[in-house]
């Protein structure tokens, strides 16, 4: 049996700056995992060099055992929403098609059922009355939800989503948690990096926490507890005092 | 005749720079052309010096090196963290200075005309005929424009998928295995090609022009990719035709009456595009 996603060893560096070290890290299968860390701790990184966007200084990425340029067909991605320009001039219902894009290869062009699909992915994130709407017109959690939608639109095994609650208001992260649990009863396993300590233990099964190097990586209940959270947050955790009275101790 | 002939040179130049200009803007790199346009010097002077005429073939060769090189050079260089603009400028600057040292140290050898080649006549395109086996097949420039404005749109077409996505995502492409560089290369290289054939018949300005001023037209016109590209290719042609006729009445320079065309549309759209125009929405309010 191999696991969803492997990693080995991992070390990324930009312009020679070590930002992730000898990352260790097997995900399991059919979970809801949340990659948890400080601003700038490598979780963007992580995920890229994951999806084979970096170059890696040192170690591997495995999907289901195999490099991932074999197995792309197999994992979906949902960037950070800053990551691309929302005033491009094109339609929600388009943005949620270029999910297809992987499955057509060099020639084909997108088919009537890829557009059904695509409406069907827009439907299950509730924005289906919004399909040919502009999308510097959409509000951010409703851009957010075509992004999702457009990672459904993959058909994935795997979902590799980099901040996905951030700007959205409580309604949407209700919605998209919903999604994402679909997607689990589904036996898919969903990688989510995620800000909001509050939710963790209520959102995930597992977590991997991150600081440059791994920290702790488990069962949510077991890994996520106070000094484990004082290693990934450094000194900055005592401004999060809510926080620390829902942390499970030992 | 010549009238047309002029005008079609001016329409075909508009479309094909005004189509690929749709995908450099949308990749915020619209100074591009000029860079290009500038940095291809040397490749041309090098060409002069190597095959001793101003025949057109060596001389779209050596500017089809530098162009490469430009955006080579550019990519390298934002690959190393230096700001997108300021890698286009460095770039360019840099080979059209050492295209006028060439062209100063190298003037008595290469009897070369710097305006001739920057800012090509529009208004002798007629009389600079494509001649096979005898028969006058119509301008030299109105082919080779087409030429490369053909291949343009068979290239885009056949990849729009991937155009498009490299535009929008460039991670998700990579992700999903699109071969993001080798795009980027490839949609450089059309812009080389096209800016190369162009402008050594109607002159730099007017290819700059082009490259950007219909595409940012159509941008404020539409919300639909497919829409932009044709109405850059509307934009880019009425420029042209107006243009000229303008130039016409005022006995002015044609390339550069056809440039302020192209602004006016601009500017008519920024202020009165249905969605976008600064009027319209005041308006509404
Ligand atoms: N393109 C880049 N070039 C150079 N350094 C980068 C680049 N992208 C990220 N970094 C650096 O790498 C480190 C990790 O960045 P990353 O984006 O992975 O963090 P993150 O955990 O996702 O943070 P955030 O919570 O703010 O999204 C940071 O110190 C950042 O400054
Ligand atoms: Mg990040």
């Amino acid at each position: 049996m191999f696991a969803p996603v492997s990693i080995r060893n991992l070390s990324v560096a930009y312009h020679r700056k070590p930002v992730l070290r000898d990352i260790d890290y097997d995900a399991p299968e059919g979970e809801l995992i949340g990659i948890i860390g400080p601003n700038g701790a490598g979780k963007s990184t992580l995920i890229k060099a994951i999806l084979g966007l970096l170059p890696l200084a040192s170690g591997e990425v495995k999907i289901y055992g195999k490099p991932y340029k074999e197995q792309r067909h197999l994992v979906g991605y949902v960037p950070q929403r800053e990551s691309v320009d929302w005033d491009f001039p094109t339609h929600a219902l388009d943005v949620v098609l270029m999910g297809r894009y992987g499955k057509l290869g060099w020639f084909r062009r997108p088919k009537a059922e890829d557009r059904e699909f695509a409406l069907e992915c827009l439907q299950k994130v509730g924005m289906e009355s919004f399909a040919k709407r502009q999308i510097s017109q959409l509000s951010g959690g409703q851009q957010q939800r075509v992004f999702l939608a457009r990672a459904l639109a993959q058909d994935a095994q795997i979902y590799l989503m980099d901040e996905p609650f951030v700007g959205v208001d409580a309604a949407t992260e209700k919605a998209i948690i919903q999604i994402l649990n679909e997607l689990k009863q589904q036996k898919k396993t969903v990688l989510v990096v995620h800000h909001d300590l509050q939710t963790v233990t209520e959102y995930f099964d597992s977590i991997l926490l991150i600081n440059m190097c791994k920290i702790a990586a488990g069962p949510t209940r077991e890994v996520f507890h106070a000094d484990h959270l004082q290693k990934t947050y450094g000194g900055r955790l005592t401004v999060l005092p809510e926080t620390s009275n829902m942390i499970v101790t030992r | 005749m010549t009238d047309y002939w002029i005008i079609l040179t001016g329409a075909l130049v508009a479309s094909a720079c005004g189509f690929l200009g749709c995908f450099l803007i949308l990749r915020k790199m619209a100074m591009l052309g000029d860079a290009i346009s500038h940095a291809v010097l040397p490749g041309i002077v090098l060409a002069f010096l190597f095959s001793g005429s101003r025949d057109a073939v060596p001389m779209l060769i050596g500017a089809a090196i530098f162009g490469l090189l430009t955006t080579i050079i550019i990519q390298t260089l934002r690959g190393q963290g230096v700001q997108s603009d300021a890698a286009m400028s460095v770039t360019f600057t840099a080979l059209f200075s050492i295209g006028i040292i060439l062209v100063s140290l190298f003037t008595r050898q290469v009897d070369l005309d710097l305006d001739c080649v920057l800012y090509g006549e529009i208004a002798y395109v007629p009389w600079d005929p494509l001649k096979l086996g005898g028969m006058d097949l119509g301008p030299r420039a109105v082919w080779l424009i087409g030429a490369a404005f053909f291949i343009s749109l068979v290239v885009i077409t056949l990849f729009y998928k991937q155009f498009k996505l490299c535009a929008f995502d460039p991670a998700l492409a990579a992700a999903i295995g699109i071969p993001v560089t080798f795009f980027h290369y490839l949609l450089m290289g059309l812009v080389s090609l096209t800016t190369v054939a162009s402008f050594e018949s109607v002159g730099a300005i007017l290819v700059v022009a082009m490259l950007i001023v219909p595409a940012a037209t159509a941008y404020l016109l539409t919300d639909r990719l497919s829409v932009m590209l044709g109405l850059s290719i509307g934009m880019g042609t009425t420029s042209s035709l107006v243009g000229y006729w303008i130039a016409k009445l005022l006995d002015a320079s044609i390339a550069g009456c056809m440039s302020v065309t192209a602004g006016v549309l601009f500017l008519l759209a920024f202020l009165f595009s249905p969605k976008h125009g600064v009027i319209t929405r005041w308006w509404i309010r």
